[in-house]
């Protein structure tokens, strides 16, 4: 019968031996990550250059229907499709990039790609923090807005891409 | 003692599917550039003799899968087939055929009354099953059919250039000479249904039309615009060969004198009443029909002509666009060769340009044929009481003299109710189109009652077509 002492004794031991194998793996995840984010370019993302929204195939398409849009030459990608404020637009972007990876990997998405409908009022947000005047206007028409406010994109669908 | 070791377990636990999940898009993200890296193999030398499929697959197994499976069975509100089992026999081994259309609306044996029609009329399937399914209809044993059917039920593009014996002008030669062969002799000259090579250059792989009736049809079409000696492989633009492709087969056509020389009728243009004024023209008619005498017309699915007078023509869509519409396959984008109805596939065939949710885009297409398909009906039931009255005037012992202008009439009516009856999309093609060949049907069956023995209705006026006197 073993004495207390060495029953705490062969616990430590064992502790110790799960802390090693969970620190061996959490290395691993921080390993494999990073080689990962240095692989898929993921530093480019932090940037505003609207290349990296093209590192991946699906989005090629978009990428060049916005480089014939008409709003090439005064929004890249993160002016319509992240919020303003620092926290936030990482935020938008930390989610979005989570959500790709995870679509793209199990292949379970429809592909032309659907905008989710947080996506969607982050760039209706967009058109109308540059378009102020008129959409305020536009809102405050008699008979307009009302209740459910109209959608800019509805009508301008092709500002930011054309297809 | 559990406790003391929950927290590093979780932790060994937690990393491990986090390192799973990382991996997992690592080897994605890796997969994807080695794919993008070459999208495709040469493994085979492909000529322009290479007719099996299979052969053509070895370089391109992503669009030969595709257009495997154009075997499967599917049905749309008013289209696509279902899978109807059925025992074989010797003389026909399909175990499994479509619904039979003519048990779904029994008007329609009244319309085709005396025609093989009447007898076998079955919802069409894919294109896999093209040759079988009319190998084996029950039609071939009402009439002899010519060699010509194959022009469009097989891949016959090496087949004539064989029989035309090599040389320049083979393709036409041999052509000509399978048209003129029973269709058991030229069954023989066949073995597949539509592939690669009838519509792609082997080399290339560039679009061209490999079918002399889209040949000689199209110039015609090209020359009433105008345009002279017109030769679609050379003047045609990589967006309209997308359509023309399909045109080669998917027409209305006729078999034309003793030669059986398949024809399209498209010499004053592509409309419903303009084909048949072409008719009108010519006096050709596919048979007499057994229960009024009228000389009539089949329509067979002329979905080239009414895409052709769509919005969608307009805008410049093809109909690869919607039936073939591009995929993603890895990091790949190809055409999708499982030619199948658009509402089977609508987030690619219609939200790339639609951005509106699949419910509501489905729903539009329904409401349009749901109302082609009414006015459809209506102009049947119109068209079937006028055949009753030429049949109960003839009884009466009216002469053929009495009942010539209404059998005339009947066989317009006929002609341009089968046009839309024929066409597989139930009016979404060109829904306006539908709905005013329709109504020219009715005015038809309205003059051929009024046009009786008998009758003390008056036609009223023929006035101009709307167009002419609107500015």
């Amino acid at each position: 019968m073993a004495s207390p002492s060495r029953r705490s004794r062969s616990a430590f031991v064992t502790k110790t031996r799960f802390i090693t194998v969970a620190a061996v793996l959490v290395g691993l995840t921080v390993g494999i990550g990073t080689y990962t984010f240095v692989y898929a370019r993921g530093y480019s993302y932090l940037t505003n250059d609207p290349a990296a929204c093209a590192n991946c195939h699906v989005m090629r398409d978009h990428f060049s229907a916005w480089t014939r849009g008409s709003h090439r030459s005064v929004a890249v990608c993160n002016d319509c499709h992240t919020p303003p404020g620092l926290v936030p637009k990482y935020l938008t972007k930390a989610q979005n990039g989570f959500w790709h990876s995870f679509y793209f990997t199990t292949g379970r998405y429809p592909d032309p790609l659907r905008i989710t409908p947080r996506n969607q009022a982050v760039t209706e947000r967009a058109c109308r923090k540059c378009h102020e005047d008129i959409a305020a206007s536009i809102d405050s028409a008699p008979g307009g807005a009302g209740g459910e406010a109209l959608s800019c994109t509805k009508c301008h669908n092709d500002v930011g891409h054309i297809e | 003692m559990t406790r003391r070791f929950s927290f590093p377990i979780l932790t060994a636990v937690l990393a491990a599917i986090a390192t799973v999940a990382i991996a997992a898009l690592l080897v994605n993200i890796f997969t994807r550039q080695q794919e993008a890296r070459n999208p495709f193999y040469r493994v085979v030398e492909l000529t322009d003799e290479t007719v099996d499929p299979a052969v053509w697959g070895r370089n391109f197994p992503l669009q030969y899968d595709g257009y495997l499976r154009t075997v499967d069975q599917v049905r749309t509100r008013y289209g696509g087939s279902e899978g109807v089992p059925r025992t074989p026999t010797e003389s026909d081994p399909r175990s499994i055929v479509a619904q039979s259309r003519l048990e779904e609306d029994p008007r329609l044996k009244t319309m085709w009354a005396g025609y093989a029609f009447a007898r076998d009329f079955r919802e069409e399937r894919g294109h896999a099953y093209m040759l079988a399914d009319q190998t084996f209809t029950e039609r071939q044993a009402v009439v002899q059919q010519p060699g010509t059917c194959m022009h469009c039920h097989a891949s016959v593009y090496v087949p004539y250039k064989k029989l035309g014996g090599g040389g320049p002008d083979a393709l036409i030669k041999g052509f000509e000479l399978m048209n003129q062969m029973t269709y058991q002799e030229a069954r023989t000259k066949v073995e597949h249904p539509v592939e690669c090579i009838d519509c792609h250059d082997p080399q290339s792989m560039q679009l061209r039309v490999t079918r002399p009736g889209f040949l000689e049809g199209i110039r015609k079409v090209k020359a009433s615009q105008g345009i002279a000696d017109y030769d679609v492989n050379r003047d045609a633009t990589r967006q309209e060969m997308r359509a023309y492709v399909c045109g080669q087969c998917h027409v209305e056509y006729y078999f034309k004198g003793a030669e059986k020389r398949l024809t399209y009728p498209w010499d004053k243009g592509l409309k419903a009443d303009e084909i048949l004024s072409y008719y009108e023209e010519n006096g050709f008619k596919d048979w007499t029909h057994a229960e009024s005498g009228a000389p009539t017309l089949k329509a067979q699915h002329p979905e080239f002509e009414m895409w052709s007078q769509g919005v969608h023509a307009r805008s410049g869509v093809a109909c690869a666009d919607c039936h073939m519409p591009y995929q993603r396959v890895g990091a790949l984008k190809i055409s999708d060769h499982h030619v199948r109805s658009p509402l089977l596939n609508v987030n690619r065939a219609c939200q790339t340009c639609h951005h509106w949710a699949e419910d509501e885009l489905r729903e539009r297409v329904h409401i349009i044929q749901d109302r082609t398909f009414q006015v459809r009906n209506v102009a049947m039931d119109a068209l079937i009481a006028l055949i009753g009255d030429i049949k109960t005037a003839k009884a009466g012992g009216a002469s053929d003299q009495d009942l010539d202008g209404a059998r005339r009439h009947q066989r317009r009516a006929q002609f341009l109710l089968d046009f839309i009856e024929a066409e597989n999309s139930m009016g979404f093609h060109a829904d306006q189109e539908a709905m005013r060949v329709l109504a020219l049907s009715l005015d038809e069956t309205r003059r051929g009652q009024t046009s009786l023995p008998g009758s003390t209705a008056t036609p009223g006026a023929t006035s101009a077509r709307p167009a002419a006197n609107r500015k």
